[in-house]
């Protein structure tokens, strides 16, 4: 289970406010997609989730109790940039993750644990499809085969909730096809609550099954930092048939890439 | 014509060009030396490569009849264990202290000030302190190459870590990671590379007070000789010295970059030729 509480959190940055008072309950293994325009506090929201920033008021809960006030392995994240070690090969920056739970002083395995670890890392490049460069460094990627690969490794934890910051923001339209393809199939197999940070509302729309748009309702010319953004538009897109406010169609679910195990 | 800056020479005129200067050198020196020797054949500055050849032949293969030892094989021992012992503890103090100021902001606010303010303090103007506190032996000149060189390679270190994107330590976390762990596996081997870069950058500043500290107080070594042999204007010994000294620093440097470029190849994926 894994089910998330926002009660009224507020974010400032110094006298700017962000957040005003968002009260979200996000339910265990829903899909949420996030839009609004930029500079809203989208990141900020999701940083807060995962634990980065904290709120400056208000309180956020998982299952109930208190999230932990700073990342931990509950929480898999895939930012837009910057998300996989450069230094480590595609194998190792998914073996990473096995090497820090067993292996508390050198953070690294060797011998049946690390074979073990490596066999569990390639099940997992396998299915984003990244196997034939398994040696490679990401430096020799391409942006998409760098993302595959951050999911791959974010969901190596196996965590409860993913968070993903407009996490094909800066992919062309065939390879964001692609990772979603990719990542909605994953999404049902793991059963973990996502929320996704998007601009593409046909991303938001196709992949979520709720749509949670922030904006600022309030402006005040001569303070721009006084009002924070709020949530404007809460979709429920579980509901078969067409999503009637903006005219957008969800469409068919996509046949899984990977053949479930 | 294409513009200067796209001119690339190939792969043979490369070296040639890489020759054409040091050809040029050697040749205004040839030169020089000759015309001097013509007008004053007493002329000490500009002394004939033959004669530079004969002494430091001498000094590299005959053992000195005082000490029984050949002079330039125990001066280059001598100055090359203080170097090494001086640069190896830099380089140790500058990537332990780098990452912890780089990484634990609570240490950093502690530290990064004095760090900062004690990098400003001339190495030279202590030197007499050293002198005092460790004696004339070997440890104050060790100490004070460590004191020039490792208040840069902390900052640059410090510095490089805390330039790692904060996605990358939060990514750590996310898969578990502990502080530790973070150091050991996404901190280090990212400040390793520049490590490498910085050490080479002192190893120039590194010469400087070995030989300022061998010149001043010692019984052997390369900065010794060559400020011994200076009351007699034995510049036969000084030049080839100082051409030895040069190659010394030149292999070293070479050495580290073709380390590092092997041993972090991600780190020079995008280098530019
Ligand atoms: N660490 C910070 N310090 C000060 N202001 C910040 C900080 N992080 C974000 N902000 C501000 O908060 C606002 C929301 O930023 P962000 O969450 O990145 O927006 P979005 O992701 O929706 O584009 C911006 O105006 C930004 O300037
Ligand atoms: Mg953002």
């Amino acid at each position: 289970m894994s089910a998330i509480s926002v009660r009224n959190v507020w974010v400032e940055f110094g006298d700017q406010v962000v957040i005003e008072n968002l009260n979200l309950e996000i339910a265990s293994g829903s899909f949420v997609s996030v839009v609004g325009p930029s500079g809203c506090g989208k990141s900020t929201f999701l940083r807060m989730v995962l634990g980065q920033d904290r709120p400056t008021r208000g309180a956020l809960l998982l299952d109930g109790r208190p999230l932990r006030d700073e990342p931990d392995a509950d929480r898999g994240v895939v930012f837009q940039r910057y998300s996989v070690f450069p230094h480590m090969t595609v194998l190792a920056n998914v073996v990473a993750g096995y090497e820090f739970a067993q292996s508390p002083l050198l953070g690294r395995l060797f011998g049946r644990a690390k074979r073990q670890a490596v066999e569990k890392a390639e099940e997992l490049i396998e299915a984003v499809g990244l196997a034939a460069h398994r040696h490679k460094y990401p430096l020799a990627l391409s942006g998409g085969m760098q993302q595959r690969l951050a999911i791959a490794q974010a969901l190596a934890k196996d965590p409860k909730i993913l968070l993903l910051d407009e996490p094909f923001g800066a992919l062309d339209p065939g390879t964001r096809a692609q990772m979603h393809a990719l990542l909605k199939p994953l999404w049902a197999r793991l059963g973990m609550t996502v929320i996704m940070v998007t601009h593409d509302l046909r991303e938001a729309f196709g992949l979520g099954t709720r749509v949670v748009a922030f904006d600022k309702v309030r402006h005040d010319p001569q303070a721009p930092g006084r009002f924070g953004a709020r949530v404007t538009y809460d979709l429920d897109l579980t509901r078969e048939g067409p999503v009637p406010v903006l005219g957008f169609q969800k469409p068919p679910a996509p046949q899984p890439l990977v053949a479930s195990d | 014509m294409r513009r200067a800056m796209n001119v690339r020479p190939a792969a043979g005129a490369r070296i040639l060009l890489a020759i054409i200067p040091f050809l040029l050198i050697a040749v205004v020196y040839v030169l020089g030396s000759a015309e001097r020797r013509a007008a004053n054949p007493n002329d000490k500055l500009l002394p004939p490569v033959s004669e530079m050849v004969q002494t430091t032949t001498r000094m590299a293969t005959e053992p000195d009849r005082r000490t029984g030892e050949i002079t330039m094989v125990a001066d280059t021992v001598s100055s090359l264990q203080r170097l090494a012992l001086g640069l190896g503890i830099a380089t140790l103090t500058g990537l332990t202290l780098g990452i912890a100021l780089g990484i634990l902001p609570a240490f950093n606010a502690a530290g990064g000030s004095l760090v900062a303010v004690i990098s400003m303090v001339p190495p030279m103007a202590i030197l007499p302190i050293l002198f005092i506190i460790f004696g004339l032996g070997e440890l104050s000149k060790v100490a004070l190459i460590v004191i020039g060189v490792a208040p840069p390679i902390v900052r640059d270190i410090a510095m490089t870590v805390q330039a790692i994107p904060v996605e990358q330590l939060v990514k750590a976390q996310t898969l578990g990671a502990s502080t530790w762990q973070t150091v050991l596996r996404v901190a280090l081997p990212q400040a390793l590379p520049r490590l490498i870069e910085v050490v080479r950058l002192q190893i120039g500043p590194a010469f400087l007070f070995l030989i300022a500290a061998e010149a001043i107080a010692a019984d052997s070594g390369l900065g010794y000789r060559i400020f011994l042999v200076r009351r007699y204007l034995a510049m036969d010994v000084i030049l080839p010295y100082v051409a030895w000294i040069t190659l010394l620093a030149f292999l070293m440097d070479w050495a580290l970059a073709k380390l590092a470029r092997s041993a972090f190849p991600w780190a020079y994926a995008e280098e530019r030729r």
